[in-house]
C-alpha cells in the first residue's frame, strides 16, 4: 500500500498537494495539463524532490527521507533511460548489482530478461542500434531486474507512434500485473489511460485529486479536466 | 539555412579577403626573410623547448586542478554560486599585465603569502621562472578549464543522474559509468585549447620569466628584435612559432570547441544523493572556497594598492589610458562590421568561418615582425605602431566575436528566415526589423569582449613602442621595469578599470536596448 499523507511540495510560487492511498498491484495514471507537476509528483515517490510537508509511506514505512536507491520504485523517465556508451546486457546488469562484473547466473538473468520484452540475443548492442520501440523494451527489462513493487512511468513512451506505443502499454500491463507491481503513470493521452490504468488522478491547480475510475472521469470530466481534454470529437 | 539570398554577401567577401591578406602576407613575409636568416643556435632551441614544456605543464595543472573543483561546482547549489561563475569569466577580460601585477603582490618576493610564510618561519616562495610563468598560466586558465569542464558535467542529462541514484550506484559507480565516459570528452579539448593558448604567452614571460631558461619563442622573438635588431634571427624564430602554434590550434579544433568556455554555466545542479555526505560537502566546500581566494586575493591586491596611487598618476600614464581606449575603440569598431559581414556570408558559405578562426592562430609578435619587414624599406614602422595594434586586436578578437553572433544569426535565420522571406524583408529592412533588435545582446557581448581584450592587449605595441605612443598595457609594464611600484600599481587599477568598464558598457548596452 503506497500512502501519500498530506504531501505538500513548494517550488517558489509553484506548489502542489497530494492526499491518497493507494493498493499494491493497482495502476494509476496521472492526467492533466503541462507544469500542474504530474511529473514533480513522480519525482517526489522516486526521492529526487525533497518534501515541503507531509509524508509518504510503502507499508506504513515512511520512504520520504530515504534516499532514491533504497526505496521500493524503479522509475523511466521521458527519454535518457539507457546508457549510450554501455552494451544492452551492461544497461540492464545496472539493474540487478551496480556494478559492471556480473556472475553467470546474473547472465542468465539478463538474457532471461531480454527474451521475455522480445529482444533475444540483443545483449551485446547498444542502445544507439535501437529503434525507439526497442529501446524502450530494453529500459522495461532493466525494470523487471530490479525486481521493485512499485513502477513509475514518466511518459518514456511519448516520443512513440501510437500502434508502438499500445504495444508498450501492453506490455507494460503484462509485466506488472505478473509481478503485481504497483504502477504510477504520466500522461497526456486519455487513451493511454484508459488502457493501461483502471485509476486515474487529475493534477491541476496545485491539486492531486483523489483517484476515480479512469472510464467515468473521462467520461464525464469535471470543469478542469474538460478545459484540458477539450470537446470530445463527434462519434 | 536560408535559400532566398535576402542580404548582400559581397561585404563577407571583402572582410574574408582583408582577413587573408592580413593572416597571409605577414607571414609570407617572415617565412620569406627567414629563409635568409641564420640557423637557429641552441638558446633559440632552448627557446622553443621552454614554450612546450610550460605549456604542457600549464595546461595539465590547469586541467587537473579543474577537474575536482568543476565537480564540486556541478554537484553543489550555494548562495553566491552564480557570482563565482561570472568570475571565473573574468580572467578572460582581465588584462594579462594587471593579473601578473596582483600575482606579484600575492605570491612576490614582499608579497602576503610571503609574508605569512615568514612569521610562520617557513622558506620563502619565489615567483619567477618557470614556476611563477606556470602560476600565472593557470590563474587565467583555471577558470576557462573549470567552465569547459563544468559545461560537460552539466550537459550529462539530469536523468543520468536520477537513473544511478535509483539503481543504488555509489560514487565510485557514477564515476566509472557517467563522469568519466564525460571527462574523456572533454578533458582533452580543454587541455588543447591551453596548451594553445599558452604557447604565445608574451608579457607573463616578460615579467615572471626571462633569462636563458625561461624565455618562451614570442619572448625570444622581443629580444631578437629589441635588443639585437637581428631581424633575420627574429624571423627565423617567428617561422618556428608560426607552425609550432599552427599545430597546436589545427589539434584544439580537432578536440575541442574552441570557445565553448565562454558563457554559460548558471543553470541549477541536478540533485545528486550520491554525494551527500557530510565530509564531501565538506571537501568540495573547501576546494570552491580555495579557488575562489585564487582567483580574488590578486584583483583585491591590485584595487588596494593602486587605489592610494590612482590620482596621483602622472600625465604620461593619463595620456596613454587616452591612447588606449582609442586603440580599443576603433579595433571595437574594425572587428564588429568584420564580424558581421563575415556571419552574413557565413550563413551560407561556411569556410568564411574557418578563415576567422584563423586568428586564434595568430602569434602578435609574428604579425609585429612581418608588418616590420613588409613596412621598413618605404616608411617609419614606428609611425604604424598604433593601426597596426588596432587590426592585429580586431583580428585576434574575430574568432570570439563570430562564435557569439554566428550560432544566434543561424538560429534567428532558422526560426524566422522563411518568415521574413514571405514576408519581403530584405536588406536593410531585414536588418533592422528582423536582425537587429535579436542580435543585439550578442552583439553586445562581443564588442564588450573585443573592447576589454584590445584594451589589455600587450603585444605588437611593445615591439613598435616609442614613448609617443605608449597604450596604457606597455605604461604599467615600463613601471614595473623602473620599479616604480606605486604608480604601477595606480596605472595598473585604472587600467583594470578601463578594461571592466569598456565591457561592462557594452554588455550593459547590448541586453538594455534589446530589453
Amino acid at each position: 500500500m503506497l500512502q501519500l499523507d498530506q504531501v505538500r511540495i513548494t517550488l517558489g510560487d509553484f506548489t502542489l498537494s497530494a492526499n491518497f492511498t493507494l493498493q499494491s498491484g493497482e495502476k494509476l495514471a496521472l492526467i492533466g495539463p503541462s507544469g500542474a507537476g504530474k511529473s514533480t509528483l513522480l519525482a517526489a515517490i522516486a526521492g529526487f524532490q525533497p518534501l515541503t510537508s507531509g509524508r509518504i509511506l510503502w507499508r506504513d514505512q515512511p520512504l520520504h527521507s530515504q534516499p532514491p536507491a533504497a526505496r521500493p520504485v524503479s522509475i523511466l523517465f521521458q527519454d535518457n533511460n539507457l546508457f549510450g556508451h554501455l552494451t544492452l546486457a551492461q544497461n540492464l546488469g545496472l539493474g540487478l548489482r551496480p556494478t559492471l562484473r556480473h556472475s553467470a547466473a546474473e547472465q542468465q538473468q539478463i538474457d532471461a530478461a531480454l527474451k521475455r520484452v522480445g529482444l533475444a540475443g540483443m545483449g551485446a548492442r547498444r542502445p544507439a542500434d535501437l529503434s525507439g520501440g526497442q529501446q524502450s523494451r530494453a529500459a522495461l527489462a532493466r525494470v523487471l531486474l530490479q525486481r521493485r513493487p512499485v513502477l513509475l512511468l514518466d511518459e518514456p513512451f511519448a516520443a512513440l507512434g501510437p500502434a508502438l506505443r499500445a504495444d508498450m502499454l501492453d506490455l507494460v500491463a503484462e509485466l506488472t500485473t505478473e509481478a503485481a507491481i504497483t504502477l504510477i503513470m504520466v500522461t497526456h493521452a486519455p487513451e493511454d489511460a484508459r488502457r493501461l490504468c483502471p485509476l486515474c488522478t487529475l493534477v491541476a491547480e496545485g491539486q492531486a485529486q483523489p483517484p476515480v475510475g479512469t472510464g467515468a472521469l473521462i467520461d464525464t470530466p469535471p470543469a478542469a479536466l474538460r478545459a484540458y481534454l477539450g470537446s470530445p470529437p463527434a462519434p | 539555412m536560408p535559400t532566398v539570398r535576402s542580404l548582400p554577401e559581397w561585404p563577407g567577401w571583402v572582410a574574408g579577403l582583408f582577413l587573408a591578406v592580413f593572416l597571409t602576407l605577414p607571414m609570407a613575409a617572415v617565412l620569406w626573410h627567414a629563409g635568409g636568416g641564420s640557423a637557429p643556435q641552441p638558446a633559440d632551441w632552448a627557446a622553443l623547448r621552454f614554450t612546450v614544456l610550460q605549456a604542457l605543464i600549464s595546461a595539465g595543472v590547469s586541467v587537473a586542478l579543474a577537474i575536482p573543483v568543476a565537480r564540486a561546482l556541478s554537484r553543489r547549489q550555494f548562495r553566491g554560486r552564480a557570482l563565482l561563475l561570472g568570475l571565473m569569466g573574468a580572467p578572460f577580460i582581465l588584462p594579462v599585465i594587471v593579473a601578473i601585477l596582483g600575482l606579484i603582490a600575492v605570491f612576490g618576493r614582499a608579497g602576503w603569502l610571503n609574508q605569512i610564510l615568514a612569521t610562520l618561519s617557513l622558506p620563502q616562495l619565489q615567483i619567477y621562472g618557470l614556476h611563477g610563468v606556470v602560476l600565472a598560466h593557470v590563474f587565467f586558465n583555471l577558470p576557462l578549464a573549470t567552465r569547459m569542464i563544468l559545461q560537460g558535467w552539466q550537459a550529462v542529462p539530469a536523468e543520468r543522474f536520477r537513473l544511478a541514484a535509483s539503481l543504488g550506484m555509489g560514487r565510485s559507480m557514477v564515476f566509472r559509468i557517467i563522469e568519466w565516459p564525460m571527462l574523456r570528452g572533454v578533458a582533452p579539448g580543454a587541455f588543447a585549447v591551453i596548451f594553445a593558448i599558452c604557447l604565445s604567452s608574451f608579457a607573463v614571460a616578460l615579467v615572471l620569466g626571462g633569462g636563458p631558461r625561461a624565455t618562451t619563442l614570442e619572448l625570444a622573438i622581443y629580444q631578437a628584435f629589441r635588443f639585437d635588431f637581428d631581424l633575420g634571427r627574429a624571423a627565423m624564430l617567428a617561422g618556428i612559432q608560426l607552425a609550432l602554434v599552427a599545430l597546436a590550434t589545427a589539434l584544439a579544433l580537432r578536440f575541442g570547441g574552441v570557445v565553448h568556455g565562454l558563457a554559460g554555466g548558471q543553470g541549477r545542479p541536478p540533485l545528486r544523493p550520491e554525494a551527500a555526505q557530510p565530509l564531501l560537502r565538506l571537501w568540495d566546500g573547501a576546494l570552491i572556497g580555495l579557488v575562489a581566494a585564487f582567483l580574488l586575493a590578486p584583483l583585491i591586491a591590485v584595487v588596494l594598492r593602486g587605489a592610494p596611487a590612482l590620482l596621483a598618476l602622472p600625465w604620461p600614464v593619463w595620456k596613454a589610458a587616452l591612447v588606449s581606449l582609442s586603440v580599443a575603440l576603433a579595433a571595437t569598431g574594425l572587428c564588429m562590421g568584420l564580424a558581421c559581414a563575415l556571419a552574413i556570408t557565413a550563413l551560407r558559405r561556411t569556410g568564411l568561418e574557418l578563415l576567422a578562426i584563423g586568428g586564434l592562430a595568430l602569434s602578435p609578435l609574428v604579425v609585429g615582425t612581418g608588418v616590420f619587414l613588409l613596412v621598413n624599406p618605404w616608411a617609419n614602422p614606428t609611425a604604424l605602431a598604433l593601426p597596426v595594434t588596432v587590426v592585429v586586436n580586431a583580428v585576434m578578437a574575430l574568432p570570439f566575436a563570430l562564435r557569439l553572433i554566428l550560432p544566434r544569426l543561424r538560429q534567428i535565420e532558422a526560426s524566422q528566415g522563411r518568415l521574413a522571406d514571405s514576408l519581403g524583408l530584405q536588406g536593410v529592412a531585414r536588418l533592422r526589423w528582423l536582425l537587429w533588435p535579436q542580435l543585439k545582446p550578442a552583439l553586445g557581448f562581443a564588442a564588450g569582449l573585443a573592447a576589454a581584450l584590445s584594451m589589455g592587449d600587450l603585444g605588437v605595441i611593445a615591439l613598435f613602442s616609442d614613448p609617443q605612443h605608449a597604450t596604457l598595457p606597455l605604461q604599467v609594464l615600463r613601471l614595473i621595469g623602473a620599479y616604480r611600484t606605486e604608480a604601477a600599481a595606480g596605472a595598473g587599477l585604472l587600467l583594470l578599470m578601463c578594461s571592466f568598464g569598456l565591457f561592462w558598457l557594452f554588455d550593459r548596452g547590448g541586453r538594455h536596448a534589446a530589453a
